[in-house]
C-alpha cells in the first residue's frame, strides 16, 4: 500500500523540474499542473463524499460502536481519497504527457538527475511516516476511548464503557446456531436476540465447538466466539430496530446459512419481555447447566452434550441437557 | 572502481568450454522413453500411495478419527506421504543422494537437447524455469476454474447449484491451490530463470535441490487436489484449527499438502538465496544487482524464514489426526489459538512473498519502456528489504477481533500500518521512474501500470482493515476478499503476466502475439476491477465470507461480480490462446533483445546456451543507463565486447572498440 503526497511530491520534484527547463523555458510546468487538478478534485468531492455519502456508511448509528465505527471509517476513506486521486491524476497525467506517440514529446533525460533526487525522497519518506503515525495515534485514541469500538476484547477487558449500569447478554455460538442467555434474568435462554433501548450491553461471546464469529451487524459488534473462552464486546443502543446476526468465521457445512435476527426494544418493552420469557422458560432453564462464562464440551465425546466449567467433566451427573429435572 | 581493476578481479577459465557440473565430465544423452520422466513418477506415485495406505491400514486398523466416519486418518496420511516419495523416487530426484547414501557412485546429470527434458528431472535452471511456467499455470487454471463454480453458486441468494457440503469444498479448495500457486508464481518460473542470468552465473548454487523443489511442488499439486477425492475439506484454506481438527479425510490432503508445498517453498528459498548471495559475476556489487534480484532476495528471506512455521504447524495437525496428539482440541489441553498464531505467524510473511516478486518485475519492466532510469534504486531495495523484515511484527492483525491479546491490538496496528511505509516507496520509486518519460504502451508495460492501479485500491484497503475501529466492520467480510484480491491477483498475477509477456521471447526465443496480448490485458484489467470492486461494497453491507446464502439485497451486486468474473475467466483463454498460437503453431522467431533493454539476460544468445555464458561477464554498473549522454559502460561480455547505452533514448548497444584491453 502506498500513502502518496501530491504537495511534497509538488515542491520536490518541482525544483527538479525548474532546474531542467531552466534553459529551453518551453516544458510546461508538470507538476503544478498535477497539483492544481488534484487540488481541486479533492477539494470537491472529500466533502461530496463526507456530507453525501458519509451518513449512509455501515453500520449505521443504531449503537454507540457502529455510529463511532462509521465516523472512523469515513475519516479514513476521507484521508484515503486525496492519496488515491494523487495516484491516479500522476497515472493519468503521464500517460497523456509522456506516452512514446505524442506529437513532439520531449526526450527523456537520463543520467544523475532522473536515478536520484534527495528532496524528493526525504518528503516522501517524512510525508508518509507522518499520515501513518497520524492513523495510528487516530486509531488508537479510538479504539480506547470507544470501549474497545465494539469488537471482541477477550475474557478481560480493559477498555471499558463508563456507564454504570450494564446489560450481560451470552451469546452461544454452535455449529449452525447462535443461542442467548440473559443471566441477570435467571438465565434462560432464546433463540431470538432482544436488547433494550439506550442502555450499554456487555456481549458475553463463546462457543461449544468451534470458532465462530458473531457479528450483529447493525449493532456493529463482531467477536469471534472460542471454545473455552470468553469474548467480551460493548455498545450502548441508541434506537429501536431489527437487528441481522452472522456467522463470519467459517465454521463448517451449513456456515452458510448460520444467522438469526434480533430487535433492539424500548426498554419497558425489554424489561416486560425479558420478565415474561423468564417465567414462561423456566422448567428449561432448570435443564440447562448454571450459568457460566464458558462450557466445556463432554470430553467423552459419546453423549453430545457439554458440561459447564465448573464441574467434574468425567462425573456422570452433570451432563448439558440430561440433567435430571428434579435436581 | 575502474573497467582496468574490476577486470582484474575476473574469473578466467583455461578453456573455452565451461567446467561441468559436479566434476562430471561431458555432458551423456539419456536412453529414450525407459529412463525416468513423468510416467515414472506418476508409476512412482500411485505405488507409493497404495503401500502407504496398506501399512497405515496395518498399523491402524479399524480406527476412525472421528466417531462412525469410516475415515482412516492414518491410512490416508501415509498413502499420501509415501505417494509424494514415490513421485520423488520415479523422477529420479532421490537418484544422487540415495546413491551417495548406499556409497555408490551417482549416474552423471545429462543434458539432452529435446523436448522430453521437460518432463524429466533436470538440472538445468532454465529448463526448471519453463517447467514451472507450466506448473504454475496448471496450479492458476485450476484454482480459476474453482473461482467459476463460486461465482456460479453465488449468482442466486437462496436456490443452489451446490449443496452447501460441494460449495465449501469448492471454497476451500479455491483458497488452498491458489495461495500454493501465488508462492511459487513468480520464485519458481522467473526467478529459477531470470536470477542466474541476472547476475551473470552459469548456474544456481543447488541445482539439484531447485530441481526438487520443483517436483515437490507439483507433487503438492496432485495432494491438494486428492482432497477433492476424499470430499474436500470444509475449513477454507486458513484451517481454522477446532473445526481442522473434526474435518474428514480432505483434512489431511490439506495439512500433507501445505507440509509437502512448505518444502518445496523452503528449497526454492534457500537455493535462490544462495545463488543471489555467492554465485554473482565480478563486479556485480549489491547496488548494481537488477532490481527484480533484489526482490527475489527478500523474497527467498520469507521463504525460508516463514515456512518452517507453516510446516511445523501441518506437522501438529497431523499427530492431531493420527496420533491423538491434542495441540489444538481445548478440552484435552490445546488452544484453538495456537493453529490461528502459527498459522498467521506464516501467513502473513507470505502475503509478502505474493508482493514482493510482483514489484520486482514492474522496476525491470518500466526502466525499459520508459527509457529512463529506475528511479532511487535504493530506495526501491530498502523498500524490498523493510517491507519482508516488517511482515514478521503484524500477523496478529489476522486476530484483533478473536479475543486475544486484546491490548496489543494498538502495537499491532502500528506494525501494520508501519509497514505502508516501505512499501510506499514502491510506488515512489514507480511514479518518479515515469516523470517525463517516453512510455511505450507494450503488452509488459500495460501489466506494469495496471499493477500500480490495482495495488492501490488493495493497499490502501489495507489501511483500512489495519484500523481496529474500521475492522470491526469490514473483518471477515467480502471487504477482506476483496482486499486482497487486489494485492495478490491485482500485483501479482498482473505483474507475472507482464513479466511473461515480457520474458517469454527470451525464455522460449519466439514473439508473443501483440494484438492478443492486447486484448489479454485489456479484458483481464476492466473485467478484474468490475469483478472485485463491487466485493468491497457488498462486504460493507454485510456479507461475510464463504457464505452460500446472503441477503436478498445484494443479489444485484453480486450478479454483476459473477458475470464479470466469468468474462475475466475468460479472459484467460485468450492468453492460451496465444501461448499455444505464438509458440507452438505459428512460432515467429524472436529477436535476442526485442525491448533494446540493457540487462544481462537479454545479452545472451537465443536459446540461451546451457552455460549461459560463454564468458563470465564482468559488471561495470548497473543495468538502468537508459537517455544518458555518455553512460557508462554496463557490462564487459568478453568476446562481444563491452555493453552501453549508445545515448539518449537509443537501444543498448554492444561496442568492440571500446572494450578496454586487458592488462
Amino acid at each position: 500500500m502506498t500513502i502518496d503526497n501530491a504537495e511534497s511530491e509538488g515542491q520536490g520534484v518541482g525544483a527538479e523540474a525548474e532546474a531542467v527547463i531552466a534553459q529551453p523555458g518551453k516544458e510546461p510546468r508538470h507538476i503544478w499542473r498535477m497539483v492544481a487538478i488534484w487540488l481541486v478534485l479533492s477539494a470537491v468531492l472529500d466533502p461530496l463524499y463526507y456530507i453525501l455519502v458519509g451518513p449512509h456508511v455501515p453500520p449505521g448509528t443504531m449503537t454507540s460502536a457502529a455510529k463511532d465505527n462509521q465516523f472512523d471509517f469515513n475519516i479514513l476513506l476521507v484521508a484515503a481519497l486525496p492519496v488515491f486521486l494523487a495516484v491516479w491524476v500522476y497515472l493519468a497525467y503521464s500517460a497523456v504527457m509522456w506516452r512514446a506517440s505524442r506529437k513532439g514529446a520531449p526526450e527523456p533525460v537520463g543520467g544523475a538527475q532522473a536515478r536520484t533526487h534527495l528532496g524528493v525522497q526525504v518528503g516522501w519518506i517524512v510525508t508518509t511516516t507522518v499520515i501513518v503515525l497520524g492513523l495510528f495515534a487516530f486509531g488508537t485514541v479510538e479504539v480506547i476511548t470507544k470501549a474497545g469500538s465494539g469488537g471482541g476484547e477477550g475474557p478481560n477487558p480493559i477498555w471499558t464503557p463508563t456507564s454504570a449500569t450494564v446489560l450481560p447478554v451470552q451469546v452461544i455460538a454452535q455449529q449452525w446456531k447462535f443461542t442467548y442467555r440473559y443471566p441477570t434474568f435467571g438465565g434462560f435462554e432464546t433463540q431470538q436476540l432482544i436488547v433494550p433501548n439506550n442502555t450499554t450491553i456487555a456481549f458475553h461471546v463463546t462457543s461449544l465447538d468451534v470458532i465462530h464469529g458473531f457479528w450483529a451487524y447493525q449493532l456493529s459488534i463482531k467477536a469471534d466466539a472460542n471454545p473455552q473462552q470468553d469474548n467480551v464486546a460493548y455498545a450502548t443502543t441508541r434506537q429501536t430496530g431489527s437487528v441481522t446476526v452472522r456467522c463470519e468465521e467459517l465454521c463448517g457445512l451449513w456456515h452458510g446459512a448460520m444467522f438469526n435476527y434480533g430487535q433492539v426494544v424500548s426498554k419497558a418493552a425489554f424489561v416486560a419481555w425479558a420478565k415474561s420469557t423468564e417465567a414462561s422458560a423456566a422448567a428449561n432453564t432448570k435443564l440447562l447447566p448454571p450459568f457460566a462464562y464458558t462450557y466445556v464440551p463432554d470430553a467423552n465425546g459419546s453423549a453430545g452434550g457439554y458440561y459447564p466449567d465448573n464441574v467434574d467433566p468425567y462425573s456422570n451427573s452433570e451432563v448439558y441437557g440430561a440433567k435430571p429435572a428434579s435436581s | 572502481m575502474t573497467v582496468t581493476a574490476e577486470r582484474e578481479t575476473e574469473v578466467v577459465y583455461p578453456h573455452p568450454t565451461p567446467p561441468v557440473l559436479g566434476g562430471f565430465q561431458g555432458l551423456p544423452q539419456r536412453p529414450g522413453w525407459l529412463s525416468q520422466h513423468l510416467g515414472t513418477a506418476a508409476i512412482g506415485a500411485v505405488l507409493g500411495y497404495l503401500l502407504g495406505h496398506w501399512l497405515g491400514n496395518v498399523v491402524a486398523s479399524g480406527y476412525t478419527n472421528i466417531a462412525n466416519s469410516g475415515v482412516n486418518a492414518v491410512a490416508i496420511t501415509g498413502g499420501l506421504l509415501l505417494g509424494v516419495f514415490g513421485w520423488l523416487l520415479g523422477i529420479g530426484a532421490l537418484n544422487y543422494p540415495l546413491a551417495k547414501m548406499v556409497g555408490l557412485e551417482p549416474r552423471p546429470d545429462y543434458e539432452s537437447t529435446s523436448w522430453t527434458r521437460y518432463l524429466r528431472y533436470t538440472v538445468d535452471h532454465k529448463v526448471v524455469g519453463l517447467q514451472y511456467v507450466i506448473g504454475v499455470l496448471a496450479f492458476l487454471f485450476t484454482g480459476g476454474l474453482l473461482a467459476m463454480g463460486i461465482r456460479t453458486e453465488l449468482l442466486s441468494p437462496s436456490s443452489h447449484l451446490f449443496g452447501p457440503g460441494t460449495y465449501i469444498a469448492i471454497v476451500s479448495e479455491h483458497g488452498t491451490i491458489m495461495m500454493m500457486m501465488a508462492t511459487s508464481v513468480i520464485v519458481g518460473p522467473l526467478g529459477n530463470w531470470l536470477v542466474p542470468l541476472m547476475i551473470g552465473a552459469r548456474r544456481t548454487a543447488f541445482p539439484r535441490v531447485e530441481a526438487f523443489s520443483f517436483w515437490i511442488f507439483t507433487a503438492g499439486y496432485l495432494v491438494i487436489l486428492s482432497a477433492l477425492f476424499y470430499g474436500g475439506f470444509p475449513t477454507g484454506w486458513t484451517g481454522y484449527a477446532p473445526l481442522q481438527t473434526q474435518a474428514g479425510g480432505g483434512m489431511m490432503s490439506y495439512l500433507v499438502g501445505f507440509a509437502v508445498i512448505g518444502i518445496g517453498m523452503m528449497a526454492a528459498g534457500f537455493n535462490l538465496a544462495v545463488t543471489i548471495i555467492n554465485y554473482r559475476a565480478p563486479g556485480m556489487t549489491w547496488s548494481r544487482i537488477p532490481i527484480f534480484v533484489w526482490s527475489i532476495l527478500a523474497t527467498c528471506a520469507l521463504l525460508t524464514l516463514a515456512t518452517p512455521t507453516l510446516v511445523a504447524a501441518g506437522f501438529f495437525g497431523i499427530l492431531d489426526h493420527t496420533a491423538q496428539t491434542a495441540f489444538f482440541v481445548t478440552e484435552h489441553g490445546g488452544s484453538s489459538f495456537l493453529w490461528e498464531n502459527l498459522f498467521w505467524f506464516f501467513g502473513h510473511p507470505e502475503v509478502y512473498i505474493m508482493a514482493l516478486p510482483g514489484f520486482g518485475i514492474v522496476f525491470e519492466i518500466l526502466p525499459v519502456f520508459t527509457r529512463k532510469p529506475l528511479f532511487a534504486y535504493k530506495v526501491a531495495a530498502a523498500g524490498m528489504v523493510g517491507v519482508a523484515l516488517l511482515s514478521f511484527f503484524v500477523w496478529q492483525h489476522h486476530l484483533f477481533q478473536s479475543g486475544i491479546n486484546p491490548d496489543m491490538r494498538p502495537l499491532f496496528m502500528l506494525t501494520t500500518e508501519l509497514i505502508s511505509i516501505p512499501t510506499g516507496f514502491i510506488y515512489l520509486v514507480g511514479l518518479g521512474t515515469l516523470y517525463k518519460a517516453k512510455i511505450k504502451f507494450e503488452v509488459p508495460m500495460l501489466f506494469a501500470l495496471a499493477l500500480f492501479f490495482n495495488f492501490l485500491i488493495g493497499g490502501m484497503t489495507g489501511v483500512f482493515l489495519s484500523d481496529v475501529p474500521v475492522n470491526v466492520t469490514v473483518h471477515g467480510s467480502f471487504f477482506v476478499l476483496a482486499h486482497f484480491h487486489y494485492t495478490i491477483m491485482g500485483g501479482l498475477i498482473f505483474a507475472f503476466f507482464g513479466g511473461l509477456y515480457y520474458w517469454l521471447p527470451k525464455m522460449t526465443g519466439k514473439t508473443m502475439n501483440k494484438k492478443l496480448g492486447q486484448i489479454h490485458f485489456w479484458i483481464m484489467f476492466i473485467f478484474f476491477n468490475l469483478t472485485f470492486f463491487p466485493m468491497f461494497l457488498i462486504g460493507l453491507l454485510g456479507q461475510p465470507r464463504r457464505v452460500f446464502e446472503y441477503a436478498q439485497n445484494l443479489q444485484a451486486l453480486n450478479d454483476f461480480s459473477s458475470v464479470s468474473a466469468f468474462i475475466l475467466g475468460a479472459s484467460f483463454l485468450v492468453f492460451v490462446a496465444n501461448f499455444v498460437w505464438s509458440i507452438f503453431i505459428k512460432p515467429t522467431p524472436a529477436p535476442a533483445n526485442p525491448w533494446d533493454s540493457l540487462g544481462l539476460e537479454w545479452q545472451t544468445p537465443t536459446p540461451v546456451p546451457y552455460y549461459n555464458f560463454e564468458r563470465i561477464p564482468v559488471v561495470l554498473s548497473d543495468p538502468y543507463h537508459y537517455s544518458e549522454e555518455n553512460a557508462p559502460a554496463v557490462a564487459d561480455l568478453g568476446e562481444e565486447g563491452v555493453l552501453v547505452a549508445a545515448g539518449a533514448s537509443s537501444p543498448a548497444s554492444v561496442v568492440e572498440e571500446s572494450r578496454p584491453a586487458a592488462e
